[in-house]
């Protein structure tokens, strides 16, 4: 098992404020913005991107929150039983511009599921997708409006974003999985 | 977790995440849209072979949030009026491609034997067998300990320290056996109050504390949850006590019981209550009683319940 380094803190942190500020160009400003990370990692980005988001336009305040999926995945039986995470959405979010924040894009299922669980919050203007890394492999037809790197990668490999709130240190790696 | 039968072969592990799992259905049932589409295509029969109103309701509500089909079966009206036996019904429950079993009954171990008989190869939930026990009524009453005393921060946590006065028909209650075996794996103290005739010989087994004299127990301990139970009259083939009034004397928590209790402690009661016997108005009613958010919490704890079962690999069957 070796983990090759890919991003480093100061590469997440560039990369991250290129989000902020794309997000900011194609909405036209920070009004009616919303971000909901999906669980775990993708709460804690979505905190950040706010961060800087609030940085960069003074006096305005980004509402975040997080939106688990766990009841709307397509896999429910084939992975063992999962716990799920709290869903705290703060603000309604009809007619609001949702983005969607999550660290890695891959098959795509889970963001499937997350605009499943949208659907029984309300009604966005637009939901828009934010992922740190896109590593390819998509099994249906969503693609992200924002991506951090691209990681192509293959199947046997694994991607670990770690960021400090969880691992006490920032950077994006690629582990070889030893598979049998 | 393939079944959920008892709270006494509960893992505080798995006790913990269902609790957990709770917490986030909970947060459902509070919204517009109160429903996930996690059962979907799945099809649950509520299986009752015994009386229930809350438990029923309960189980079917938490079904349908969880959007699988429901089937429900009274045994009143139906074949086992006929005297079709168990092994009949679930075969035939099982043919018709059931995948999990909501069962209450009047016998003790009947949600085992469905479990472990070959019959069916469905999940099965206990919803109260006989005097034995009824797992998803503790665990609603953990979580509501639970949220009351921590609140928003409840996630991850036990009962640890925590103690907890129950008061009552000890002899015939399936909640309070479900209930001190779950406190016990959660950390909880245990304390029993009853007149002897109404405690099992085997309380001396129990992880718990035993007191005849109400006043007492509740002076000597401030308990942080007073629990009453309810007096089963339909269980009652013997005299049990004098008559009611003695009763409600000696061990129901009377207006004047109820004001000598720190404000903190909790009242707690499973319901249906016999108001004036074994609580008072003043008790039932007060912000100190939690006995509709034990309802209200009871379909949330049955959702992450019926999750827990249904979801996951279906594993060849090992009991």
């Amino acid at each position: 098992m070796t983990a090759r380094a890919i991003m480093q803190a100061t590469d997440m942190h560039r990369a991250l404020t290129r989000i902020a500020h794309e997000i900011l160009e194609s909405n036209r400003g920070a009004q009616s913005l919303v971000l909901l990370g999906i669980p775990t990692r993708g709460v804690t980005l979505a905190h950040r991107l706010a961060v800087i988001l609030e940085s960069i336009v003074p006096g305005v305040s980004v509402p975040v929150g997080s939106l688990d999926v766990t009841m709307y995945r397509d896999d429910l039986y084939q992975h063992p039983t999962r716990a799920s995470a709290p869903t705290e959405v703060p603000v309604s979010i009809d007619d609001m511009t949702v983005v969607l924040v999550d660290d890695v894009l891959y098959s795509g299922r889970t963001v499937r599921a997350a605009l499943d669980a949208l659907t029984d919050l309300g009604r966005p203007q637009a939901v828009r997708l934010a992922v740190l890394a896109d590593r390819g492999h998509r099994e249906l037809p969503i693609r992200a409006d924002f991506v951090g790197k691209n990681l192509p990668s293959a199947h046997g490999e694994r991607i670990n974003v770690l960021l400090t709130e969880h691992d006490g240190v920032d950077g994006v790696e690629i582990e070889e999985v030893v598979s049998a | 977790m393939k079944h959920l039968l008892s709270t006494r072969d509960l893992s505080r592990e798995d006790a913990i995440q269902l609790l957990d799992i709770a917490e986030d259905m909970a947060a459902v049932n509070e919204r517009e849209v109160k429903k996930l589409p996690a059962l979907r295509g799945k099809t649950i029969v509520n299986l009752f072979f015994e009386d229930s109103t809350r438990t029923r309701i309960s189980f079917e509500a938490a079904e349908k949030r969880l959007s699988a089909d429901v089937i429900n079966f009274a045994a009143k009206g139906s074949s086992v009026s006929k005297g079709e036996s168990l092994k009949d019904t679930t075969q035939t429950l099982a043919a018709m491609g059931i995948d999990a079993v909501v069962i209450r009954h009047g016998a003790s171990g009947a949600p085992q034997v469905l479990a472990h008989s070959g019959w069916i190869d469905a999940p099965v939930i206990n919803a109260g067998d006989g005097t034995h026990e009824h797992p998803t009524q503790a665990l609603l009453d953990a979580f509501t300990m639970r949220r009351r005393l921590h609140g928003a921060g409840s996630r991850g946590k036990g009962l640890d320290g925590v103690s907890v006065t129950i008061v009552g028909d000890i002899l015939h209650s399936r909640v309070a056996r479900s209930n001190i075996w779950l406190l016990q794996t959660l950390g909880a103290h245990v304390q029993l109050v009853s007149s002897p005739t109404l405690l099992p010989s085997a309380v001396d087994t129990w992880p718990v504390t035993v007191s005849y004299d109400l006043d007492e127990a509740l002076a000597s301990t401030a308990p942080d949850v007073v629990m009453m139970l309810r007096i089963q009259q339909e269980r009652m083939k013997d005299a049990f006590f004098p008559n009611e009034r003695e009763y409600s004397n000696l061990w129901g928590l009377t207006a004047e019981r109820f004001l000598s209790l720190p404000e903190k402690t909790m009242v707690m009661h499973p319901g249906p209550m016999n108001r004036g016997l074994e609580i008072s108005s003043l008790a039932a009613d007060s912000p100190q009683s939690t006995v509709l958010d034990q309802v209200a919490n009871g379909v949330s704890v049955r959702m992450a319940a019926l999750y827990m079962v249904l979801t996951g690999e279906r594993e060849v069957s090992h009991d």
